[in-house]
Formats: structure tokens, C-alpha cells, sequence
């Protein structure tokens, strides 16, 4: 069937088919084509963009590229400064902050309380020290500032809040959390570490997407120490940025070698963000994939009703190529040829406008969900896949309504008989 | 040679059937310019499209050169069209998408020619019916005579065996017409046996034999 005479013959007759066709009906076939492509790639890439979009975050804003813990059995990291005097010899690294963890409460109506049976106003939070420059050089923590200020060296008795911690910069309510009421920059609050108890200013609102930030409150790391009554250099958290192009699975391998692990618990920032995140984006592709899969037989409908009626209204022409000689399969052949010209080029123009609009743009300005800036997750092995998908179904597409036309007898076809 | 022994076509459309052609025998040897004739609707074009293989008889067999055709595959009947064969439809029945030269080219294409090949045989058969400076207009681009005029060229550009012409003047006026029947003239004068339907007396005398049908029946069969 598909001998090589038969495709020369129905690529001359495609081409110029396609050379002479309505410019508005290729544009518009072409259009449903770069739709359908940009159905194909851009809702599941959204999808587990929005997933990756986490992932970065906490990357870029918590865990770095590798955090090292306190391992399961201690409060903090033993032998801090040696470990951290190690890893940055390491030409791997970028940079890295050390971060103090501490449970504490923090009381906001404590001094117009006016007798115990009143419920506090007060919220239990993980209490993290920081180096504010280092820390901000790090995760950028003060452009999530969102009221008030960041801190900055020698404050004193100041805190930031993460959102989640007061009512008035919460979304919903959070299981488990009772954010503060009426507390805003300037506000004293109590801060409780340890049955040690301060009054402190909230300096500034950090609003984060990542929980373990939007519900904590910092406080400069020297004050932490102080409150804790801790005198030694041992933090909770190393967290570690690698220079670009690092790899943080032959970091952490690196770093078990070298015996690190026997003082804190390694993890690379896929081991550390929770489990549940991994089957969303599992989950988010699976529908993705569902959602592509319509697309995709949304797509082979079109072209087969394009090329349907496309050679229903020339079936007299088809006739008189069958009728001068022309081979059935040749003719075939064309409207596969014409089928694969409209899933190319709109593939085509589907991955400019895919690499060269979306995807950047999706970059420079996430879509702000509530738990994640999501971006455009569009790998090219993968989108590479779906065009592959995407020309196999419309050239099936294509051929069918042909093959049916092709075959009905020649001079019906020629006289328009049915 | 094409020899046609009881030949029979029957339509059926639901329980009615119409006998259109009734026990047809005939021989054309090959060089004759035959013209069919008859009122409409006395079985001309019918017979046409059984010889030239375009359609299957009810019954009876058709000879093409010695060999009988019932027993052709669609494959078989298809390389025959292509190579032995060239038809000439009323309407031209060109492709509106192709060129003059890409018209007649086509053929040639299909039947393994190279692209330049192919070209150079299409355009010589355009000049010869004088439409060489009209090589790369497209149908739309020609009168009703230059159409018919490719729709010839189409058909003759691979020297057939037998060419066979479905009232090639009925939608031409007087002149193209006349220009269309001399080149048949021609064409027969070199040797190329034509089959013609027409029901136009004046044409038909161009023919050296006319078969004459009335109601699917051979009513008479003379030589000028």
C-alpha cells in the first residue's frame, strides 16, 4: 500500500492541496491544532506546576538544596561549628544559614486579661532563630515581609510572625492553629521558650506558603540562645544552597561519607518535604493526563471531521483521480499527508508560543494559589511525547474519513450518485 | 481491440429494477473512431463507463486486447485505466487545485515518471492542443474550450490505447466545440482509437463508425 510511487503521488497532491486552500480554513485548522497542543502540554504542566511551584519554595525558602537536623534522638545539631566549618569548605556550596528551633507560646491580651477564666489570647509556635542578614541572604526571608519590617542587626526583643499566626493575615482556619486576634506590627506580645518569659514587639508579618514558616516566629538567634539559656553554638538546622548545577543527592552522599551523618540527619530537599506532596503531584499528573487524554480525542474529532467533510466535498474529484488511474491508496495518503501538516505546524507553533510566552512568563509571574506560586512545569522529553501523540492521533484521524470516501465506487463519486 | 459479448446493466433501487443496457454486442478494433448515439437516456454514457472498466456490467463480458475483465481485481482495472486508457468527461473534470501542466502531469506521475519526465511529456501534450502558454493557469484560469482542450491533453499525454470521450462538446460553445472534434480528428488520423458519446449529429460525423442505441439496445451500427 505504502509503496513509494503512492506517497510521492499523494504528497504532490497534498502539497498542493494545502498550497491552494483557504487560507482561513488552514488558519483556523492550524488554530484548533495549537489549542489542542497547548491543551495537551499546558494543563498538566500547571498541574505539577502548581506541586513543583511547593517544591521550589521550599527549596528557595526553607530546606535550601540539603538541611541537615537534629537527628531523632537530639534537640540540635552536635558539634555545630565543626560541621559547619566543614561544609563550607566544600566547593559544592553556595551558601548556608544555621537556624535555632524551639517550641514557645506567644500571648497577646496577657495585660488586659483581667482574671484567669478569660481565655488568652495566645498560640503555641515553633520559635526559629536566625541570623537576620544571613537569613535573608538565604531564603530572601524579608521580601515575604507583608506588614511592618524585617529585623535587622542589634534589634532586641523584636519578633516576625508568620501569617498563620494571627487571625487578621490567615486564610480560613487552620486545623489546630488559633491565630491571635487584634495583633499587628508594633503589638507587645508574651513569648514563652522554655517557662522563660519575655515581652516583645511584633516587628513585622511574614507570609509564606510554606506551613512550617507562615506558622513560626523568628527571633534573632542571639535572644533565642539567651531565652533558652543555651550557651554553646549547636543549632537545629544547617541549611545548605549548592552552587547552580549542584547535585544534591551526591551532595548528601557526600556528606554520609564524610560522616556528618552521625551528628545530624541529612536530607536532600525532596527528602524533606512531606510525603503528601509527592502523591498530589503524582495525583495532579494522573488528572493532567486525563485531561490531556479528552484533549487529545477532542483533537482527532476535529480532524476527522475536517478531512471528513473535506473529501465528502470533493468526492467527485477523488472519483476522477480513482477514474484516470490515480491509486486509491495514493489518495490516502494525501489527506494523511494534509492531516500530519496541520498537527505539525500547530505543534510547532504550539511549542513557540509554550517555550517562548508561557513557560518564561509563567516563570517571572507565578500563579498565585493559596498554597503555592505555581509555575509551568513543560520538560521537553514530555512535550515531545504528547506532539508525537498528538501527530499519530490526527494522521489516524486524518486517514479514516479518506479511507471511507476513497473506497465508495468510482463512478458514484464521479456522477455524485450516493 | 475491445469486444463486448451480451453486455447487461441492470440498476436497482429497492424493489424496482431498470434494465438500462439490454444484451449489447460489439467490436472495436483498435484505430476506429467510433461515436454512440442515441436520445437521452437510451444507455450511451452507460455503456461507456462499462467499457471503459469505470463501472461493472450486471452480466455479459467485456474483452479489452484478448483479456476478459469481469475477473480484473479494482487494482487490475486501475493500471488499466491509468495506462491503457484516457477519458474525456463533459464537465473536463479537472482537478481545480492543479495547474494545466500539473493536470496532465499527474497521470504520468502515477504511472512512475519522474517529475521532469512527466512535466515535459504534459506540456508537449498541451501544445499540441495549443494551450502551451497556458501551461500553469489553473482551471479556474480557462475558458470551458481550454478546459476541455487539458482535459484532452490529460488523457492522450500517455499515448492510450483507447480514448474514450462522455459528450466532450456538450457544455462548449460552437467554436471550442468545433476546435475540441478537430483535434479528435486529429488525433484519429494518427492512429488513436476514440470511443465517443454524443448526441449531436454534427459531431458525430467525425466518427467513421456510429453505434446507435435506443432503450439499452443496439438499434443500428453503420460506417460513414
Amino acid at each position: 500500500m505504502f509503496s513509494l510511487l503512492n506517497i510521492r503521488v499523494g504528497f504532490y497532491l497534498a502539497v498542493r492541496q494545502l498550497r491552494r486552500a483557504s487560507l482561513w480554513t488552514t488558519g483556523l485548522i492550524v488554530f484548533v491544532m495549537l489549542l489542542t497542543f497547548l491543551n495537551l502540554v499546558v494543563v498538566t504542566g500547571i498541574l505539577v506546576g502548581l506541586i513543583e511551584g511547593i517544591n521550589e519554595s521550599y527549596r528557595t525558602q526553607y530546606t535550601g538544596d540539603v538541611i541537615l537536623s537534629a537527628l531523632t534522638t537530639k534537640k540540635y545539631i552536635e558539634d555545630t561549628p565543626s560541621v559547619v566549618a566543614f561544609v563550607k569548605t566544600l566547593p559544592q556550596v553556595a551558601m548556608l544559614t544555621e537556624r535555632y528551633q524551639a517550641g514557645g507560646t506567644i500571648e497577646a491580651n496577657y495585660l488586659t486579661r483581667t482574671n484567669d477564666t478569660e481565655k488568652p489570647n495566645a498560640t503555641g509556635a515553633q520559635v526559629i532563630g536566625i541570623d537576620p542578614a544571613v537569613e535573608n541572604a538565604f531564603s530572601g526571608l524579608a521580601t515575604h515581609i507583608i506588614d511592618g519590617a524585617y529585623l535587622e542587626e542589634g534589634d532586641y526583643d523584636q519578633i516576625l510572625v508568620g501569617n498563620l499566626l494571627l487571625a487578621k493575615y490567615a486564610f480560613g482556619n487552620q486545623p489546630g492553629l488559633t491565630p491571635l486576634t487584634d495583633v499587628a506590627p508594633g503589638t507587645k506580645v508574651r513569648l514563652t521558650i522554655n517557662g522563660s518569659v519575655r515581652e516583645v514587639i511584633v516587628k513585622g508579618v511574614v507570609k509564606s506558603k510554606i506551613a512550617p514558616l507562615a506558622a513560626s516566629i523568628f527571633i534573632p538567634a542571639a535572644e533565642l540562645r539567651s531565652l533558652t539559656g543555651r550557651t554553646d553554638q549547636n543549632v537545629a538546622q544547617i541549611v545548605i544552597h549548592l552552587v547552580p548545577g549542584g547535585d544534591p543527592d551526591a551532595f548528601k552522599a557526600l556528606l554520609l561519607a564524610s560522616g556528618i551523618g552521625e551528628k545530624a540527619k541529612i536530607q536532600t530537599f525532596t527528602d524533606a518535604i512531606p510525603n503528601g506532596v509527592a502523591d498530589i503531584k503524582t495525583t495532579f499528573a494522573m488528572l493532567g493526563n486525563g485531561f490531556s487524554s479528552i484533549g487529545l480525542v477532542v483533537a482527532a474529532i476535529t480532524i476527522f471531521i475536517v478531512i471528513f467533510i473535506n473529501a465528502i466535498t470533493r468526492r467527485k474529484f477523488i472519483g476522477i483521480l480513482k477514474g484516470i488511474g490515480i491509486s486509491g491508496e495514493a489518495i490516502e495518503i494525501a489527506y494523511v499527508f494534509q492531516s500530519l501538516f496541520y498537527a505539525s505546524i500547530g505543534s510547532a507553533i504550539g511549542l513557540l508560543v509554550l517555550y517562548g510566552i508561557f513557560v518564561p512568563a509563567l516563570a517571572a509571574h507565578p500563579i498565585d494559589f493559596p498554597f503555592s506560586d505555581g509555575i509551568l512545569v513543560a520538560p521537553l522529553d514530555g512535550t515531545m511525547v504528547r506532539i508525537g501523540l498528538l501527530i499519530l492521533t490526527t494522521v489516524i484521524a486524518g486517514y479514516l474519513p479518506s479511507r471511507m470516501i476513497v473506497r465508495r465506487n468510482t463512478l458514484d463519486s464521479i456522477l455524485g450518485r450516493n | 481491440m475491445i469486444e463486448v459479448k451480451n453486455l447487461v446493466k441492470t440498476f436497482k433501487d429497492g424493489p424496482l429494477e431498470t434494465r438500462v443496457l439490454k444484451d449489447i454486442d460489439f467490436t472495436a478494433k483498435s484505430g476506429e473512431f467510433i461515436a454512440i448515439m442515441g436520445r437521452s437516456g437510451a444507455g450511451k454514457s452507460t455503456l461507456l463507463y462499462q467499457i471503459s472498466l469505470l463501472d461493472e456490467p450486471t452480466s455479459g463480458e467485456i474483452f479489452i486486447n484478448g483479456k476478459e475483465t469481469h475477473s480484473m481485481s479494482e487494482h487490475e482495472k486501475m493500471l488499466f485505466r491509468l495506462t491503457e486508457f484516457g477519458y474525456v468527461f463533459q464537465d473536463y473534470a479537472l482537478l481545480p487545485e492543479l495547474t494545466a501542466l500539473e493536470n496532465v502531469a499527474l497521470p504520468l506521475y502515477m504511472q512512475g515518471a519522474s517529475r521532469t519526465a512527466a512535466d515535459a511529456k504534459a506540456a508537449t501534450a498541451l501544445e499540441r492542443v495549443g494551450l502551451g502558454k497556458r501551461l500553469d493557469n489553473l482551471p479556474s484560469q480557462l475558458s470551458g474550450g481550454e478546459q476541455q482542450r487539458v482535459s484532452i491533453s490529460r488523457a492522450i499525454a500517455h499515448l492510450p490505447g483507447v480514448l474514450f470521450a462522455d459528450e466532450p462538446t456538450a457544455n462548449l460553445d460552437k467554436e471550442s466545440s468545433a476546435t475540441v472534434m478537430n483535434i479528435f480528428k486529429e488525433l484519429h488520423e494518427g492512429g488513436q482509437t476514440i470511443i465517443m458519446v454524443t448526441h449531436e449529429d454534427e459531431f458525430a460525423q467525425f466518427a467513421e463508425r456510429i453505434i446507435k442505441l435506443d432503450d439499452g439496445r443496439i438499434v443500428s451500427d453503420s460506417r460513414l
